[in-house]
């Protein structure tokens, strides 16, 4: 029996063993660009980063300038006057600009999604901002802000001028991008009118899937709109909330285009509007010093994972607390 | 297969061998910038004449971008152009790198040149080691452009702007007053030019030649950011920025009555800042009789380049050709860094945007007293520093001493790295 059947048996087994390894390695294949390219632009400049950090580079001189330094760089960022002033720039204009963001966001959100007629039209124009170059929205702002030739400067002049209702606005010109005081407040401005119309969206998608026998039994049970708002909507928008807030967080600490072309390359005036982003720019491609550069974007990327991670944390436990 | 492998390698042995019958053609890769890059297309007809078998290819980028592509390329030793346009701010930091050809030694002993060419501009492209990686294109004589209706109005005459500072201050006073013109677009202008002022031979103006830093203490600087102080604080010194929307707009706008600048601004007022100006405008010397120097641009040839003598040719036409300086002076107002171009009789013609003032031969004349000021490779991280303690000055109030001193350990804390 087994004489008869073993040739029998490897004559089936040897084109099928040679099949079974190409299966094996087809789907590597098929992946393989997906893969080489993240290598390539993925993890190859995260590793170099991380290990330039650790060094003194002037790239103008070439692979063989690379020296090695421990901890210099990140002693450096850490007793840098500087560093800790762009921080101080970053977290305001986060907060400045981010806050508002959600605030505005969610109630108008709420407001559209009880109005049919007319609705995307609207939700369009806020969007708009969005997905507009943002080198074309700085360059506007910066002629709207500019100081003695800006319409907001021109309009706020003719408000003054107005019987009645002039001693509530200013008599003189402002000067919205080199006063160091008004510099934060006016670019957080412009990132919040940027990205208002992004977190409406995304608001607005959540409410829609709330299914509408809550709000029905709630007004059975005579809940006002407000009661609804605070106690279906919110709480069923938790999870968006969540991660709409992340992507706040992270883009508004990483910000860099829209202070960058208003501002000037250096931040403006005292440097009153220079962001981390923009200061590790400059390290680098300004002052040839990529090692510091590389150890600025490690220390940017900890402060970042610390506070989404006390943000998860936060929205964990405002959700234990309700359940 | 082997049929289409065996064809393969015949084309591109014939595409190997037809350029080296016929008369070794060369492309030289050229990078620069604008305005710079004007002087390139300028040169290429001219060129093609002399050298018909070199083939000129200019990548034109952005100053910022250019510098950015340029430090890669030397970073990586790849793709590197023939050629780089340096401005002067960045030519400090490429000739202290090593990437450059040193030009000073043999074959091409550049030093032999040294007599044609303005002499502190040729001192600003060596390297920390005293040899020669680039070479000058133009330069940059500062100068004071100013408007000669605004001072009309107010009574200031050509005198009370350069006599000294401090009339200089004064008739600003007299100009706002009069006209509401600010006397300069920002106290950055005033402080900028006066740093550069009247250096000795071999004084840098943030380091001196060993590298040091000289800025605490030092009355060019304390004077700099008092006489800014002071403009600030007489409402005669504008908030605005340099190549912004609001810098243009205030020439246009009679805004700006005089701009401490280099003598090249001429073109940029003429062509597009101010071009509805014309005839408004003069130049004068620096007040108090100071000579400085504001700009510049150099070419070097990358150490590794492909076409090294190829390119060094081209690089002496472009800098010690008298037709090709003059071609590019007549083109874009960059005033010639070889010397015979500055005797052209183009140097007497008057100007029409300066009223037809003949102001180039006051500029020849300032170039003669600038003294040679070495440039470090930290210069643009010093400017930064100063500027930001100058802001912390004169909008809030800090000491000048204190900011000196601040600034100076700043400057340390970072050069040294």
């Amino acid at each position: 029996m087994e004489s008869v059947l073993s040739p029998a048996a490897s004559v089936e087994t040897r084109p099928r063993k040679k099949r079974i390894q190409a299966w094996k390695w087809a789907p590597y294949l098929f992946i393989s660009p997906f893969l080489i390219i993240f290598c390539v632009f993925g993890i190859f400049p995260l590793v170099f980063s991380a290990t330039l950090s650790f060094a003194q580079w002037d790239p103008a001189a070439g692979f063989g300038a690379i020296k090695w330094i421990h901890f210099d760089n990140y002693k450096f960022v850490l007793t840098d006057s500087w560093f800790w002033k762009s921080l101080g720039n970053t977290v305001y204009i986060a907060i400045a600009s981010g806050l508002p963001q959600h605030l505005v966001a969610i109630p108008f959100a709420a407001f559209l999604s009880t109005v049919i007629r007319g609705r995307n039209a609207v939700l369009g124009a806020y969007f708009m901002p969005f997905i507009t170059s943002s080198v074309a929205i700085a360059l506007i702002f910066s002629s709207l802000f500019s100081k003695d030739f800006g319409a907001i400067n021109a309009i706020l002049m003719w408000l003054h001028n107005v019987p009645g209702i002039g001693i509530i606005f200013p008599d003189h010109k402002i000067d919205w991008l080199l006063d160091t005081s008004l510099v934060k407040p006016t670019v957080s401005f412009v990132v919040f009118w940027r990205y208002v119309g992004w977190n409406t969206v995304l608001y607005l998608a959540a409410m829609q899937t709330i299914p509408e026998d809550l709000y029905e039994a709630a007004t059975l049970d005579g809940a006002g709109t407000f009661r609804k708002f605070w106690h279906i909507t919110l709480p069923m928008i938790r999870p968006m909330m969540f991660f709409a807030v992340s992507l706040t967080l992270i883009n508004n600490l990483q910000l860099f285009e829209e202070p960058f072309i208003l501002l000037g390359d250096n931040g403006g005036i005292g440097q009153a509007g220079m962001t981390t982003a923009m200061y590790m720019y400059r390290t680098a491609f300004y002052f040839s010093d990529f090692g510091t550069a590389c150890a600025i974007s490690w220390v940017m990327f900890i402060v970042i994972a610390v506070l989404s991670y006390g943000n998860h944390k936060l929205f964990a436990l405002a959700g234990g607390k309700e359940e | 297969m082997n049929k289409v492998v065996r064809l393969a390698v015949m084309g591109a042995l014939l595409a190997a061998a037809v350029p080296a019958l016929s008369a070794t053609p060369v492309t030289l890769t050229v990078a620069s910038f604008p305005d710079l890059d004007r002087d390139i297309k300028v040169a290429i007809p001219l060129y093609k004449k002399i050298h018909p078998e070199v083939e000129i290819k200019l990548v034109s980028r952005e100053r910022v971008d250019h510098v950015n592509a340029v430090t890669t390329q030397l970073a990586s030793g790849t793709g590197l152009p023939d050629l780089v346009g340096l401005e002067i701010g960045f030519v400090g930091r490429f000739v202290a790198s090593g990437g450059l050809e040193d030009l000073s030694k043999a074959p091409y002993n550049v030093g032999q040149y040294q007599s044609q060419v303005t002499g502190y501009s040729w001192a600003q492209a060596k390297g920390p080691n005293g040899d020669q990686y680039a070479i000058p294109v133009d330069i940059g004589p500062g100068t004071m452009f100013y408007r000669k209706d605004l001072m009309d109005k107010a009574g200031v005459s050509e005198a009370d702007l350069n006599k000294s500072w401090e009339s200089y201050l004064a008739a600003g006073k007299k100009v706002k007053a009069a006209t509401g013109a600010y006397l300069v677009a920002s106290p950055v202008d005033i402080k900028d030019i006066y740093i550069r002022s009247n250096l000795k031979n071999g004084e840098g103006i943030y380091f001196d030649k060993s590298g040091k830093v000289i800025v605490a203490g030092n009355p060019r600087f304390e004077n700099a950011f008092k006489l800014a102080k002071e403009a600030q604080d007489a409402g005669i010194a504008g908030n605005i920025k340099q190549w912004t929307n609001d810098w243009a707009a205030g020439f246009q706008h009679d805004q700006i009555a005089t701009q401490p600048i280099g003598a090249w601004l001429n073109g940029h007022l003429a062509h597009w800042l101010a071009p509805d100006e014309g005839g408004k405008w003069r130049a004068t010397n620096l007040p108090q009789g100071a000579y400085a120097s504001w700009g510049g641009s150099f070419y070097a040839i990358p150490a590794k380049s492909t076409h090294k003598t190829e390119a060094y040719e081209f690089l002496k036409f472009l800098t010690l050709n008298r037709e090709q300086q003059l071609a590019t002076f007549k083109e874009m107002d960059a005033f010639p860094s070889l010397k015979s171009a500055q005797d052209d009789p183009i140097m007497s013609e008057p100007l029409p945007y300066l009223g037809g003032q003949k102001a180039r031969e006051m500029w020849r004349e300032a170039a003669k007293h600038i003294p040679e000021i070495p440039i470090n490779k930290n210069d643009g991280v010093a400017e930064d520093i100063i500027n930001d303690q100058l802001d912390q000055v004169v909008h809030q109030n800090k000491d000048i001493k204190a900011a000196l001193a601040d600034a100076q350990a700043d400057i340390e804390r970072r050069a040294r790295r």
